[in-house]
């Protein structure tokens, strides 16, 4: 068991195709945390929970790279700022908006949206229409405001019962239908245009502004989840998460683990059994149960959880810690460092420790994919820290809306791989420094 | 006289070990109480409350005159109790931990908040009672076959290191233990209950449990979880094995047994796994008890009416008095799984006993 040095191990890890592989999944979600810090404003990212950020995002909406796959193409999500035109005629001022698109999908959009913000003293009354691209004009509702004092946010969606009870006149219910399907029920592909006006009985009332969304069924590289949330920022945010807490837990609890066994090793032999039955009861405790009443009584935050993974993960280390370095204390040059006079702490830290170096790097790359598991699994559960998206929590969200039994394949396979991916990539690496450790499992 | 040495020997071993699980039990409990401490003295005051309540209800010839008095009486007589129990002092009163200890232990939890048996009972032991039999039935059967088929592939892969198989089986327990059980069991529900429907989705049968038909269809639902928990466990199994044998025959002996002539596959299934057997005989004791509390996300995933249901249920619902008595539970059967290894260990391998 000779020392190696880190350029030892580097040239271990450069020649063998596990660690190669480890090597380049860890540099690519390295690159996706960085993008993640670089390009996701941390905004978006704290707006995680709050469901009015989400509101002009589609709903449960599949990766657009679908499209590229299928011969009908789905619609893509929408956003119109619309042109702004203004009329006063006599005692009334006329705000319209005018969103224009060209709707080239082969299926009907996921659902509309129309926002405005708005002063207004008096009553007003507005007026909303679609012109489809066979110059048909459907008037989709026409709503008496009530008079407000302060700016007022409105919202039509096309679920609502006005949109509803005022298509009910061209022979269905469902808007979606009258407004993109023509007689056959084929899509009508064209420009189409939707009209707001909001007609004003006082001068001084306006139209600040206002949004017309075609929902998509795709969007961006992720797609969205039930809730509108775009899941590229939580997956590729995920990243640095995941790996700040498996390489956190992994690190503290081998350098802890690794301390404790070697004094228990190089201690007296009354010493050495005290510190081995504790260590006993640690390894004893029943790991997630405990977990989950820490969770649930002391608190969810990362750094906490940190902690309460280091609890259950040093043991295993101590263990196998303690029995090399009674293998070691026998040593001859130990024995030379003793006669010498050298103190004990001395020799545990300058003649002790170093030798276990390379199993102690080896044993953070495996203890790693364990601690993001049950952090997963904890995150799963619903007691991940609240302010963080993780992988975890994702997947607690999609099996919170049964997004397995109802097919929302995007919302839970991209999670779970990335998991896999990162505990794959410390497995790999891990498993080549054990080599290195104990060459006889390289047959 | 040797032979006497060793059995005192073994005595004392087994002896240290009984005292070991006591520790340790006590250890857990202690935690769990000290986390959940202020809370479950609301917990006991609500079953004394409910046992006042049945209690002026099952006297007879209690009259009273009024509803204040009543109130009165009530009020009295939960005082009584509470002092009786000693719950007029703190929870962290060493009389009042003990108690509690000793309540604790004797499985007397209490009642549930808000969850039920399926027989309509709230007694927190009736609950825990009735799931287990579910949880053992899945996950026991599951680790039975992981372990035969895990032993089997190992003891295989480990006589030809290189081939094509010991590739396949070490890959794949590599992929396989680098992502959760619970995630594969979302895929599997996707994939056999969402794009083929060949099998339901939740694996709670909708009849009710008193139904004859019910057994075949807890049966029915069982298919799914089963299959999963055997793929995306065996690879890791059968690898663990493998490094043991791989590791074994290295060691001089068996090379003596190959100088000898006796055939390959002799050395490897008689001599080679007989002498992996003490850590093997570990992990399965282990891994048993890992099937029966331990699968607590995987049940949840799919909706299994089991144990690790159970406990993901009290979570979300806060159900303290459920919670404690499920940590309890795991912990026992957890800490007699560690206890039967260590002790099997000790029989086939003396050298652990000093």
């Amino acid at each position: 068991m000779s020392a190696l040095s880190l350029s030892n191990i580097w040239n271990e890890l450069k020649n063998s195709k596990g660690g190669i592989t480890g090597l380049s999944i860890l540099a690519i979600l390295l690159i996706a945390s960085l993008i993640a810090f670089v390009s996701i404003p941390l905004d978006t990212f704290k707006e995680w929970r709050n469901q009015s950020y989400w509101l002009e995002y589609p709903r449960a909406a599949m990766p657009s790279w679908v499209n590229i796959f299928t011969s009908n193409k789905l619609p893509e999500h929408i956003i119109l700022k619309g042109e702004r035109e203004e009329s006063i005629d006599e005692n009334i001022k006329v705000v319209t908006y005018t969103y224009k698109f060209d709707y080239i999908f082969d299926k009907e959009p996921n659902d509309f949206m129309l926002r405005y913000d708005a002063i207004y003293n008096s009553s007003s009354l507005l007026h909303f229409s679609i012109t489809r691209p066979d110059g048909m004009e459907i008037e989709l509702a026409r709503i008496t405001l009530p008079p407000a004092k302060e700016r007022v946010t409105g919202i039509l969606f096309s679920t609502d019962d006005v949109i509803r009870k005022s298509i009910s006149k061209y022979g269905s219910n469902e808007p979606l239908d009258v407004i993109f399907r023509d007689k056959d029920g084929d899509i009508l592909k064209g420009v189409y245009e939707a009209k707001m006006s909001i007609f004003f009985f006082n001068m001084n009332d306006e139209i600040i502004d206002s949004k017309f969304i075609v929902g998509g069924k795709v969007y961006g590289l992720f797609g969205t989840d039930e809730l509108r949330r775009d899941l590229a920022i939580s997956i590729i945010w995920g990243a640095p998460v995941a790996l700040f807490i498996g390489v956190s837990v992994a690190i503290l609890a081998v350098v802890i683990g690794l301390i404790y066994g070697v004094i228990a090793g190089y201690s007296s032999r009354s010493i050495d059994e005290v510190m081995m039955r504790a260590n006993d009861i640690v390894y004893a405790l029943p790991a997630l149960p405990l977990l989950i009443l820490l969770a649930v009584f002391i608190g969810k935050s990362i750094f906490l959880m940190i902690g309460y993974l280091v609890i259950f993960s040093w043991v295993g280390v101590a263990k196998v810690a303690r029995s090399m370095s009674l293998q070691i204390r026998n040593m001859p040059y130990i024995e030379a460092a003793e006669l010498i006079g050298e103190s004990k702490i001395r020799i545990i830290f300058k003649h002790i420790i170093p030798q276990l170096l390379p199993y102690t790097f080896a044993s953070i790359a495996i203890s790693v994919p364990g601690a993001i598991i049950t952090e997963a699994g904890l995150s799963f559960l619903g007691l991940g820290d609240p302010t963080l998206p993780t992988w975890g929590q994702i997947l607690h969200d999609a099996n919170t809306y049964g997004a397995s039994a109802r097919g929302l394949w995007w919302w839970i396979i991209p999670p779970g791989l990335m998991i896999t991916l990162t505990g794959l990539a410390f497995v790999l690496i891990g498993d080549t420094l054990n080599t290195i450790v104990n060459p006889r499992l390289k047959r | 006289m040797n032979e006497e040495k060793s059995s005192n020997q073994f005595k004392k071993f087994v002896i240290k070990r009984i005292i070991n699980m006591f520790i340790v039990l006590f250890a857990t409990l202690l935690i769990t109480l000290i986390l959940v401490g202020p809370t479950m003295d609301n917990i006991l005051k609500r079953t004394i409350e409910f046992e006042v309540n049945e209690e002026i209800r099952n006297t007879k010839g209690l009259v009273f005159n009024s509803e204040s008095e009543l109130q009165e009486y009530k009020k009295e007589r939960i005082e009584a109790h509470i002092k009786s129990l000693g719950l007029d002092e703190a929870w962290y009163s060493p009389k009042r931990l003990w108690l509690t200890l000793i309540k604790v232990m004797s499985l007397d939890f209490g009642r549930a908040y808000t969850l039920t048996s399926f027989s309509g009972s709230a007694k927190v032991i009736d609950i825990i009672m009735e799931r287990l039999p579910r949880t053992i039935l899945l996950f026991t059967s599951s680790t039975v076959i992981v372990t035969i088929v895990g032993l089997l592939l190992g003891a295989l892969s480990a006589s030809k290191v290189g081939s094509l198989i010991d590739k396949l089986t070490s890959g794949f327990a590599i992929i396989s233990s680098s992502f959760p059980l619970w995630w594969s069991a979302m895929i599997m529900i996707l994939l056999f209950s969402f794009t083929f429907s060949i099998f339901p989705a939740r694996a709670t049968p909708l009849i009710s449990s008193t139904d004859p038909a019910y057994i075949s269809a807890l049966l029915y639902h069982m298919i799914l979880p089963l299959i999963t928990l055997v793929i995306f466990s065996f690879g890791t199994w059968a690898y663990i094995v493998r490094n043991f044998m791989i590791g074994i025959m290295g060691e001089d002996y068996i090379m003596a047994k190959r100088a000898e002539g006796i055939p390959e596959k002799k050395i490897i299934y008689s001599h080679a796994l007989k002498n992996a057997a003490p850590p093997i005989i570990t992990v399965v004791a282990l891994s048993l008890s890992g099937s029966i509390g331990g699968a607590i996300i995987s049940e949840a995933v799919f909706d299994w009416p089991g144990i690790g249901k159970l406990y993901y249920d009290a979570i979300s619902v806060f159900d303290l008095p459920v919670i404690i008595g499920l940590t309890y539970i795991t912990t026992i059967v957890f800490l007699i799984s560690i206890f039967i290894a260590d002790i099997l260990y000790g029989f086939f391998d003396p050298r652990i006993r000093v």
